[in-house]
């Protein structure tokens, strides 16, 4: 049996991920950090689709404890077969006005916390032989968006690491990923003024946000036997706001 | 002894022959790749129990040998 560790896993779109991935018929490592994050519930909720899950604690931006959760992983799994690095947050503001320790922030949960995940996922991948790394982007790592220096950068920088990471280690039968997604219906974007939020919708082609299904539908392909020959992609899942 | 367990682990990552290995060997000659020795460092340190920091001025075998006893 195959085992996906999805980081950041016990709400939210991690959530739909782990859940999806389990349906897949994937074992699941539910990577959490706050105690207060239903983890238990979600893996209880990936119980029931009849595979094995466990949930770990671990703050992803600390290389040690990645280290100990890759470490835990293996020992009760056996492999580490996919990793989806979902882990992150958001601090905007205009950059003239911006707080270092909010692009600290956004860069150490982001983007550092990818390195950490891959540097200790990989070495159990190269003897393996195989692995899947798919890490979420964003449409603003692509695009741009103002407010969101920080954020932007940390998702521009993880394509750079993927495209890097996918040529380093393709010859071990390792596929390195990303899915970046457009504007997706979730409660924070239910809760945006009616006006910005039918502007947004209006200048997406196919007139519609993106659901979290649209994001693991990307994600559990990319994981599949037919994603065996892409590597070092990364696929927009914006419905074609950004080309 | 840390010469043959250090053959061995050349020889099952790289799928040759343990008796084309000697203690001359480069790493070169053996094709073995910056990839590949990561992947033998990774197997040495757990047979050995060492961390090995600088693999990449190791060029032979016989540099191999001579940092485990060094540092074993």
């Amino acid at each position: 049996m195959s085992t996906a560790l999805i980081t950041g896993a016990s709400r939210g779109i991690g959530r739909e991920l782990a859940l999806r991935l389990a349906d897949e018929g994937y074992d699941i490592v539910v990577n959490y950090l706050f105690e207060e994050e239903d983890y238990a519930g979600t893996v209880a909720e990936i119980e029931k689709k009849g595979v094995k899950a466990i949930a770990i604690k671990a703050d992803v931006s600390q290389f040690s404890e990645v280290e100990a959760m890759m470490k835990q992983t293996v020992e009760t799994f056996g492999s580490i077969d996919v990793l989806v690095n979902n882990a992150g947050i958001t601090r905007d503001g205009l950059l003239a006005r911006m707080k270092e320790e909010d692009f600290d922030a956004v860069i150490n949960v982001n983007l550092k916390s990818v390195f950490n995940c891959c540097r200790h996922a990989v070495p159990y991948m190269m003897k393996q032989k195989h692995g899947r790394i798919i890490s979420m982007a964003s449409v603003v790592g692509l695009s741009g968006q103002g407010g969101q220096t920080n954020y932007s950068a940390s998702k521009a920088g993880i394509i750079g690491f993927t495209k890097s990471l996918a040529k380093e280690i393709g010859s071990r039968n390792i596929t390195v990923n990303a899915v970046a997604p457009g504007f997706v219906e979730t409660p924070m974007t239910d809760a945006m003024p009616a006006k910005a939020r039918e502007e947004v919708l209006g200048s997406i082609p196919l007139r519609r946000g993106g659901t979290v299904k649209d994001i693991a539908d990307a994600v559990a392909f990319l994981a599949s036997e037919q994603a065996s020959y892409i590597t070092g992609h990364v696929l927009s899942v914006n419905g074609g706001m950004y080309m | 002894m840390i010469y043959e367990k250090i053959a061995e682990i050349i020889s099952d990552k790289m799928d040759i022959d343990v008796d084309d290995i000697t203690m001359d060997s480069t790493f070169e000659s053996l094709e073995i790749d910056s990839l590949d020795m990561v992947e033998i460092v990774m197997d040495i340190e757990e047979a050995f129990e060492v961390s090995v920091e600088d693999a990449e001025n190791l060029k032979s075998v016989a540099d191999l040998v001579k940092y485990i006893e060094d540092n074993k």
